[in-house]
């Protein structure tokens, strides 16, 4: 079944005027934040294919911009984002490109923040869900709905085996899992998307793994609101 | 959820003498581990959401960020005050409410997507505007509103609800059948008759095409659903008189589907079809596009 339950066909609630376009936009503002772990002094939203067309429109803008300051899909602040962004010191810059192939509704996130940063690729796939596509030039498919750890470590025998028993010993269930790297031996990046929500001991017990860099938390119903 | 059909869901309710509305509670709670009070909170505060929605749409400005639309739901509140609308008072309060959510929608205000953003205003039209008249409390509005989320749970998942999928049909099409269905029990029809309201209401748009001005969820979509509110009232009071759908519901929603599949792309949410592309849809086209989508 496409659509699991009540909530999928009754909400979610949200600033208007369209689900794909508005709510998940905002939706996918807010995982770029939390992949780049904090709020961005400096932002490039690239929009493409339906996007790219109609985002001033639909206010698409400002509701990835929402998402970047922490907002849900239904926070008046919406309507507003971009002026409280440039007044809170975000520099935002917003353009369009060419994806032959990709979804109708892409965007493009390449944010810095001090010493940091983090690009990500996520679509709109419809009332208000979102698919994450790329993070930091790693292809990745999640859609982020619940506690979801971006493992970036190196490309190493048994380094997925350490990793499971670490979350499983804890009791956690992992719900899906995915591994890319850039080159044998080289970086890589696991995605774990968890049934349950990941403690902090459990997510420094990762860290400390010898082949392990960082550990990044992104979850779109999570806590992390502002 | 143990059903994938109206027939389903309707036999599950007989069976076991419960309403649709009570019975989609109880397939939540089981299908998100959560407790009743959870599942019913949510859904009042979505409930809480559309009338503040309807509140404001009503008495406040409602001018879109392209500036194309706003203040219709306050017109027809004026027209209703000032004489005597051919609907008659409560249908026309269906209509007036139902424009009110959707231009709260389209000013970027507060809604719930039911099922979609561009078929909001529909439900809360019926919804509050029924309440009004009837003097049922929030919790039975609640109980209606998981009705109309156990229909809607079987259109979206054997057809579509989306636009850009299937055309308007899928959207608005859907709402109206929802709110039929849920309208029918509210006012104390069987499930079965709940599940002849959405076939006659769906069969109503079948083949409406998705063609939004400019590709923005205004023109024609906000008098859609003033138009799907009033409709799903007419598809209920049919249901509540004894009048079936003869091919029956599940079968509707089948051919809505194979409808939607065959609409060309132009017609599904695409703005390249239908008044999109007449000379005052594309000359509004051009004109958003040179002052970059704003007023």
């Amino acid at each position: 079944m496409r659509f699991k339950d009540v909530f999928s066909i009754m909400g979610p609630s949200m600033i208007g005027p369209s689900s794909s376009h508005t709510a998940g936009a905002a939706r996918l503002g807010l995982a770029a934040r939390q992949t780049l772990g904090g709020q961005p002094d400096e932002a490039d939203v690239i929009f493409s294919g339906s996007f790219a067309e109609t985002y001033l429109g639909h206010g698409t803008d400002l509701a990835v911009t929402a998402g970047l300051l922490g907002c849900a899909p239904d926070d008046e602040r919406i309507r507003d984002a971009i002026a409280l962004a440039e007044a809170s010191g975000m520099q935002l810059r917003f353009g369009t490109e060419l994806r032959p192939g990709g979804h109708p509704n892409t965007v493009r996130f390449q944010l810095r923040r001090q010493d940091r940063e983090a690009s990500l690729i996520g679509c709109s796939i419809g009332g208000g869900n979102v698919e994450i596509v790329g993070i930091d030039g790693f292809d990745v498919r999640f859609g982020a709905d619940c506690p979801t750890l971006l493992i970036d470590h190196r490309d190493m025998a048994g380094t997925v085996a350490a990793m499971s028993v670490i979350v499983g010993r804890a009791g956690l269930n992992i719900r899906a899992m995915e591994v890319d790297r850039q080159s044998r031996s080289g970086r890589a990046l696991t995605v774990m998307e968890m049934d349950q929500a990941v403690p902090p001991e459990v997510r420094r017990e990762l860290e400390a793994l010898q082949q392990v860099d960082r550990i990044r938390l992104v979850d779109l119903n999570g806590e992390e609101r502002v | 959820m143990r059903f994938a059909t109206l027939a389903q869901l309707s036999a599950q309710c007989r069976e076991g003498a419960k309403t649709i509305g009570r019975y989609m509670i109880e397939e939540q709670v089981r299908e998100s581990d959560k407790s009743e009070q959870e599942v019913f909170g949510q859904m009042a505060d979505y409930y809480q959401v559309m009338k503040e929605a309807v509140r404001r749409g009503t008495t406040e400005d409602t001018k879109s960020r392209s500036g194309l639309t706003g203040g219709d739901a306050k017109r027809v509140m004026q027209y209703r005050a000032d004489g005597a609308p051919s609907l008659g008072g409560e249908a026309s309060a269906a209509l007036a409410y139902a424009l009110a959510v959707s231009e709260v929608n389209a000013s970027m205000g507060r809604i719930i997507a039911t099922p979609t953003a561009g078929s909001c205003g529909i439900i809360p039209g019926v919804f509050v505007s029924a309440q009004e008249r009837f003097g049922w409390s929030d919790e039975r509005m609640v109980e209606g509103l998981f009705a109309a989320g156990a229909i809607g749970y079987v259109i979206a998942n054997q057809s579509f609800i989306s636009g850009a999928e299937g055309g308007c049909q899928a959207e608005v099409g859907s709402a109206v059948g929802m709110a039929a269905g849920a309208l029918t029990e509210l006012r104390g029809g069987t499930p079965e008759q709940a599940v002849h309201a959405v076939g006659l209401a769906l069969k109503n748009s079948l083949g409406l095409i998705c063609d939004p001005v400019g590709g923005l969820v205004e023109i024609p979509c906000i008098v859609r659903n003033g138009f799907g509110a009033v409709t799903a009232l007419a598809a209920a009071d049919m249901a509540l008189a004894g009048v079936r759908s003869v091919i029956p519901s599940d079968e509707v929603i089948g051919v809505m589907k194979d409808i939607g599949a065959a609409m060309p792309e132009a017609h599904r949410e695409t703005a390249k079809g239908g008044l999109a592309q007449t000379p005052t849809g594309k000359a509004i086209l051009s004109d958003l596009r040179k002052k970059g989508g704003r007023s």
